[in-house]
């Protein structure tokens, strides 16, 4: 593995199934009297958090903190950024706190990849712009395997997605999850279609390794998994579809859509939602729906990141010792 | 303790030494030195029916006794006393495995290594006889490691520990309440112990890590 994690592409086959096996034996853990471990004691994870979030922030530290590190939390409201501090002097003053991982959210693409250059500790992007948000598609590619793969040594353990369909539905252009998703999950074997309308799908998206549709109801029949992306409409500039109600009729997920599915296919929605856009209520609380199973699974999969970024030698990757 | 094995070891060489002459009872000159061959299966098979044995006496038949063995080896061995001590007592005993990885004192040394499993009655640990089985008790290390991962999972009335092997040279205040073979060994020597559900033959083989490329390390 890398000693950062900014991008899904930085991941191996043997890299992500290696996060998922770790992630299926932490998960055991909430089974347990003692839900906590001490493996990271005494390391100290910084949350870097310029754009509004609850899941992703208090998924991360729940994670660090059940493997015992010390977690600082920083949100650039309240912080000297809002006096104008730049991301690199905020950068230098966690790296002078002796920060071993710092994970970070901010609005601008390329801002986990920028503070990599500036600090010593692991980067974990958790988020930046339009980019990508890995540890999501980890989590996503960890619920998929454990519902449609079983869990355990007997069924899951060292498997990928091989053969699996995913179809990620809606607003492609301003998903960090999509990409981080497309590239994840076709690293583990399974065929991804991206199902929007054109005005939602980036330029560069013939150059990703999935195929295309801007029909939903063409694909649903062939679906082991769909994955519902939130309209982001705090990131549109610009008119994108005519409106809500029809967006929603083409590729919002209702009952009627659901029910064409295979029997065993399940439903994903990284959240937060727009109940009665992108995914109608009673698809949201449906049993095929792995919404709140996501949730618990990112816990999981957090900590089977953190673990193996710093659970281990302090990187002998650059050579020299420091 | 596995930190010593190295990764793999030639076992069709180790068969060709065992046949080419009788086995030295001195180390030999590390130069030539081969891996030697020091218990055979029905060896293996003995010593553990002896600690089922020793295991019933100490325990009024094997009462309240769970026996938790640690990946990866550990586990087939505390499966195969559990099926020894219900041959005799004609009931099952609960039995399962204990991953220490997480609760390991040299993590830092390495890089992240993936994790085994644990795998405990529903019942839990409180109040059970617990008996930590492994094949190799070398510095103490794991069995440390072992009962901290332990003290997460509850609270037993007692703990044992039934190792395979005693090579010695403890670094912690350890000792064994059952013991296959005390086998005394230089530092520089490796034992590896395989099973037949892990590496498809039983033999317990005593080598030097001369070679320093299969050597995972301390």
């Amino acid at each position: 593995m890398n000693r950062h994690l900014i991008s899904a592409a930085d991941l191996s086959r043997d890299d992500a199934v290696l996060i998922l096996d770790t992630s299926d034996e932490l998960a055991r853990l909430a089974d347990r009297p003692i839900k906590k471990l001490p493996t990271l004691r005494g390391r100290t994870v910084v949350n870097l958090f310029f754009e509004d979030s609850t899941r992703t922030r208090i998924s991360f530290e729940a994670a660090a903190k059940r493997l015992s590190a010390d977690v600082i939390n920083f949100s650039a409201k309240g912080s000297s950024v809002a006096k104008g501090e730049s991301l690199k002097d905020t950068a230098l003053t966690l790296e002078a706190m002796g920060a071993d991982a710092v994970i970070i959210r901010h609005g601008a693409s390329g801002a986990a990849h920028r503070l990599a250059g500036w600090v010593r500790g692991s980067v974990l992007n958790a988020g930046d712009g339009t980019h990508e948000h890995p540890t999501q598609a980890l989590l996503d590619a960890f619920t998929i395997r454990r519902r449609l793969r079983g869990t355990g040594a007997a069924g899951a353990r060292g498997a990928g997605l091989d053969g699996l369909r995913v179809t990620i539905v809606g607003d492609v252009l301003h998903s960090r999850v999509a990409r981080s998703n497309v590239l994840l999950l076709s690293t583990l074997g399974a065929e991804v279609t991206l199902a929007a309308p054109p005005t939602l799908l980036p330029l560069a998206v013939g150059s990703w390794p999935c195929a295309v549709s801007y029909d939903l109801d063409s694909e649903l029949s062939k679906s082991d998994v769909v994955m519902m992306l939130r309209v982001q409409q705090e990131r549109m500039s610009a008119a994108y579809f005519p409106s809500v109600r029809e967006y929603s009729r083409r590729y919002g997920l209702d009952a009627a859509r659901m029910a064409r599915l295979p029997g065993h296919a399940i439903v994903m929605h990284p959240g937060p939602m727009n109940r009665g856009v992108e995914i109608a209520a009673e698809v949201a609380d449906s049993v095929r729906s792995t919404i709140v199973e996501q949730v618990a699974n990112g816990v999981t999969t957090r900590m089977a990141v953190l673990y193996l970024l710093l659970g281990g030698t302090e990187f002998p990757a650059t050579g020299e010792a420091r | 303790m596995h930190a010593l094995h190295p990764a793999r070891n030639q076992a069709a060489g180790v068969d060709g030494a065992a046949g080419g002459g009788p086995a030295r009872p001195d180390p030999p000159d590390p130069k030539t030195a081969v891996p030697k061959t020091v218990l055979e299966p029905a060896e293996i098979g003995r010593a553990l029916t002896r600690i089922a044995h020793e295991i019933l006496e100490r325990t009024d038949g094997a009462a309240d006794v769970l026996l938790l063995g640690i990946p990866t080896r550990g586990v087939p061995l505390s499966r195969r006393l559990a099926e020894r001590i219900e041959r005799v007592e004609g009931r099952p005993v609960p039995h399962g495995s204990l991953d220490i990885t997480m609760y390991r004192d040299d993590l830092r040394l390495r890089p992240a290594r993936a994790l085994g499993r644990t795998e405990v009655p529903p019942e839990g640990i409180d109040g059970a006889v617990v008996v930590i089985v492994d094949d190799v008790l070398y510095s103490g290390r794991t069995v440390r490691a072992a009962l901290d991962a332990l003290n997460d999972l509850g609270r037993p009335r007692a703990v044992q520990l039934a190792v395979l092997i005693d090579r010695g040279h403890r670094e912690l205040p350890v000792r064994p309440d059952y013991v296959g073979k005390n086998l005394p060994t230089s530092k520089q020597e490796v034992v590896r112990v395989l099973l037949t559900e892990v590496d498809s033959q039983d033999a317990v083989i005593i080598g030097r890590a001369a070679t320093t490329e299969q050597r995972s390390g301390t």
